[in-house]
């Protein structure tokens, strides 16, 4: 796979738009009475593992599904808010799948593979047509067509909505096309087990071993092909947007048996999140940055300025992302509106009671439009920030923070979505192939459905057709190994017996990363991140404190060794941050920046994918490139003024 | 604990702590100091879980997930009602400044006959998954679908299936339910995809089929009380109930 420490992606020859043509009649088809043969095992049921699933599934082959929740419905994809984009074009404005290539490529900073981005806007359309025949209640105009918006500052409306609950419907979606499987036989659904390790016999991936997290029972499962598609590590900061149970211990678990970890330090910090209220804070919940439309950001002009907003007149107010963007607003994409909100509040002109906070203010709006155009647009989420915050965002304006909200880094994958370990495929937020450097709004449900119902049916294919793989079962050795590694690391954490709590060295872990690997970053910050990630590290596995035994159900063991995986993968988030000299998307580093405090890229020394390798021992993981060359999108620097 | 918030609230809990599925379970009770009104309900649950782990004992275990109301992993009894007594309202929704000092707060797990508790708060609620296995589908495999604007679909239509399909699956309307019925669950799906075009195809089977499987499940019968709609996080209304016996009634008579 890596030749000279270059890696090959494996894109197909040809003009852009053949590429994936190319590919899917080059891949050597499994015939049907085979198909029933294999059996693939897919880790999470979200938008990229459900749709994976059930597509796999209706295909023949029998599927093993996993997830960590209770019902396979309620994989974090859930929550997504906002829409889903497609080059549709019914909107009759301009788009067109070239449009939503290029301007992905370009949202994500010219850090992205551009053939995965082209195929991602060519299969978008096939996308909306699937989820609609399965029932997904979209949005629609009075003359029964498909509704659709602009979003996160495009300037054509591709997104399709359902309210706010885009995620949600979308996952239902894939959900009921996964159950309908599972009365079929064709699946069989294996809820609350917790992947811990991946099983490789002669260098491909056979099989996971699991934790039954009602019995502590660990399980051997074998498989021909293992499909991961178990999400980001936005919860390695402990506060983010995320799910208190999304988690990277799948993802790591993989890195530690050879799979190559892809730009880990590329994290998107998202403007518009309800501030933090305490100690207390358990996750950070976004408000919709559809909000940015109609919202105005400010803080005072002057430094420690406590007085209720009402009480500051206008002329003491600074709008500062209108004074320095005049042509965008408050409509500049994310990575900038999080950067310069940080800026304000650094500057000790942030609001509320930690002084960790801007205002988004609807006055102008309400007064122009009036109170009804605001409560139709966003009913709903004022509701939502009155239930969290007690204050009526209709009155007074809202406070918002920026906070962790996506990964684009994850395991590094080829064309194909498979990673450096032959059988192991990654889809959705947990590879990192398509969002460069930041992700725009809109796209990370298109990303998790185009891998899960259109990419990986082909290409698991073409592996299975084209591998040795000899029958075993989990008597094989490398399952025992993999079963006493497992064991051995629940008892030892369980043995520590220290004083501190999981959640009190996951609120450090997360402390460290925020502070010196969030959203500017520089040499110093980084190297010292990378010492107090080790010393905490050491402090951990020696005054842990995780309560009760293995053989029950104990959510505390089951954070316990996530918060063991975060404490590694901080320190690789760090090492990668250092080693990229350059201000890219969601990657600022001071040292890098123009005159006007914008992102400086540097394409002559880093337009590259960072693979890093785990090492054998202790010591530096192994960096490997892989180039990333730009045939169809000219590279240019962002410019929002 | 709190900024700008010293004092805090104090707070009498009786919880219910159970150690395993089938053994027998009782009320505990527990003291907590210095509660902020900023925290969510399930927020003073790890503070209390917190104390209790650095006493050597057992923390409450309950689930939980996303803690912004949509993806319905939440849920138990607080004081007699489903999700507490806020309107509209998951449990990881509820905030604190909802109750006053001094306050006795009684928390226990769903109660229903087809979700059997697991450990103190958290059941199993894997029969609701199995309804939606029966049926709760539109049958169409990856690849074949039609351009999404080949069936019109007015915004009537899809308005109402919306309102049908933002349930989450908690259950809470199984537990405020006399005869633990899982009525509006299965009405809400059944609603959901009988509301529009694409699901007309299956509307008779799919509805005997969910019904089949929710009385195989050991859920009660419906007998409109209403008490599903009144605790419903989302709002789903009672019609999908009988939105769901008009289906049913169709799928019997063909």
């Amino acid at each position: 796979m890596s030749n000279n420490g270059v890696l090959n992606a494996r894109i197909p020859d040809g003009p852009i738009q053949e590429k994936w043509d190319r590919r899917r009649f080059e891949v050597k088809l499994v015939s049907p009475s085979n198909k029933r043969k294999f059996k693939i095992i897919v880790v999470g049921t979200g938008l990229a593992g459900a749709s994976a699933a059930a597509s796999l599934a209706e295909l023949g082959y029998q599927v093993l599904a996993f997830c960590i929740q209770d019902s396979p419905r309620r994989a974090h994809s859930i929550a997504a808010q906002g829409g889903i984009n497609a080059a549709k074009n019914y909107a009759n404005d301009g788009d067109s799948i070239w449009r939503l290539f290029h301007d992905t490529i370009k949202g994500g900073d010219y850090r992205a593979r551009e053939a995965n981005v082209y195929r991602l806007a060519q299969v978008s359309v096939n996308i909306i047509d699937q989820c609609v025949a399965q029932g997904v209640p979209f949005a629609r105009e009075y003359g029964g067509l498909l509704d659709t918006r602009s979003f996160g500052g495009t300037q054509v409306a591709r997104t399709f909505y359902a309210r706010g609950q885009t995620g949600q419907q979308l996952l239902l979606g894939a959900y009921q096309a996964m159950m309908r499987q599972v009365d079929r036989g064709k699946i069989v659904c294996l809820p609350r087990r917790e992947m811990l390790d991946l099983v490789v016999v002669n260098g491909k991936a056979r099989g996971i071993t699991t934790r039954n997290l009602l019995t502590g029972e660990i399980e051997l499962h074998v498989g021909h092909a293992v499909v991961l598609a178990t999400g980001g590590y936005g919860n390695a900061y402990y506060l983010s947007t995320n799910a208190v149970n999304s988690n990277a211990s799948a993802i790591w678990r993989c890195y530690k048996r050879g799979a190559f970890f892809a730009n880990p330090c590329f994290t998107q910090i998202h403007p518009t999140c309800i501030p933090v209220s305490g100690e207390h804070q358990s996750k950070l919940t976004l408000m919709s940055e559809s909000l940015r439309n109609d919202g105005r950001v400010w803080v005072p002009k002057k430094k420690g300025d406590s007085r209720p907003p009402s009480q500051i007149p206008e002329d003491e107010r600074d709008y500062y992302l209108e004074r320095k963007y005049p042509s965008f607003g408050n409509l500049v994409p994310r990575d900038i509106a999080s950067r310069r909100a940080k800026e304000v509040c650094d500057d000790g002109r942030g609001v509320g009671e930690s002084g960790l906070a801007v205002f988004l203010d609807f006055e102008d709006t309400i007064k122009r439009e009036g109170i009804d155009y605001i409560r139709d647009k966003y009913g709903n989420l004022f509701d939502m920030y009155e239930r969290i915050t007690g204050e009526d965002p209709y009155r007074t304006p809202m406070r918002i923070y920026p906070a962790v909200h996506y990964t684009m880094g994850g395991l590094w994958v080829d064309y194909n979505l498979m990673s450096t370990i032959p059988g192991l495929f990654v889809l959705g937020e947990a590879n990192f192939s398509d969002h460069g450097a930041n992700r725009l709004g809109a796209s990370a449900l298109m990303q998790g459905l185009a891998d899960g119902y259109f990419v990986v049916p082909y290409t698991l294919g073409d592996y299975l057709a084209t591998s040795e793989l000899a029958e075993i079962g989990p008597d094989a050795p490398e399952f025992k190994e993999s079963a006493d590694y497992v064991r051995s690391r629940l008892t030892r954490l369980l043995s520590i017996k220290g004083k501190r709590t999981p959640r009190e060295f996951h609120r450090e872990i997360g402390r460290i990363l925020w502070d010196d690997v969030g959203m500017s970053r520089n040499r110093a910050g980084l190297t010292r991140a990378i010492q107090e990630m080790r010393r905490l590290r050491e402090e951990l596995w020696q005054d842990l404190r995780v309560p009760g035994s293995n053989d029950m159900l104990n959510k505390n063991l089951e954070m316990a060794g996530r918060i063991a995986d975060y404490a590694e993968l901080g320190e690789l988030m760090a090492i990668d941050a250092l080693h990229r000299e350059e201000s890219c998307g969601g990657h600022f580093r001071e040292e890098f920046q123009t005159p006007e405090g914008e992102a400086k890229r540097d394409d002559e020394n880093f337009s590259y994918v960072a693979a890093w390798e785990y090492p054998c021992s202790d010591d530096q993981p192994i960096l490997h490139k892989e180039p990333l060359i730009f045939e169809n999108v000219p590279v240019t620097q962002r410019s929002y003024k | 604990m709190d900024q700008g918030n010293h004092q805090g609230l104090t707070l009498y809990l009786k919880i219910w702590r159970q150690p395993g599925p089938g053994t027998e379970g009782k009320f505990v009770d527990y003291k907590m100091e210095g509660i902020s009104p900023n925290m969510s309900f399930l927020e003073m649950l790890d503070v209390l879980n917190e104390d209790l782990i650095k006493k050597g004992e057992l923390p409450v275990e309950f689930d939980s997930d996303c803690r912004e109301g949509i993806c319905g992993t939440c849920g138990f009894m607080v004081n007699g009602s489903a999700h507490g007594h806020q309107d509209a309202t998951t449990v990881c929704q509820l905030h604190m400044r909802h109750f006053k000092d001094g306050d006795r707060i009684t928390i226990e797990p769903w109660r229903a006959r087809a979700f059997p508790v697991i450990k103190d708060l958290v059941v199993d609620r894997s029969s609701l998954d199995r309804i939606i296995a029966a049926g709760g589908f539109i049958s169409v495999d990856t690849g074949g679908a039609p351009d999404a604007n080949a069936i019109p679909v007015s915004k009537e239509q899809a308005e109402e299936a919306m309102d049908a399909a933002a349930c989450i699956q908690c259950g809470a309307c199984v537990a405020a339910c006399p005869n633990g019925s899982a009525a509006l669950f299965t009405g809400a799906k059944i609603a959901h995809l009988a509301a529009l075009p694409q699901g007309h195809p299956e509307r008779g089977t799919r509805a005997l089929a969910m019904i089949r499987q929710m009385d195989l499940e050991g859920f009660g019968n419906c007998s409109n009380h209403g008490e599903c709609e009144a605790v419903c996080p989302k709002d789903i209304s009672i019609k999908v109930i009988a939105k769901m016996r008009r289906e049913y009634l169709r799928g019997w008579l063909k």
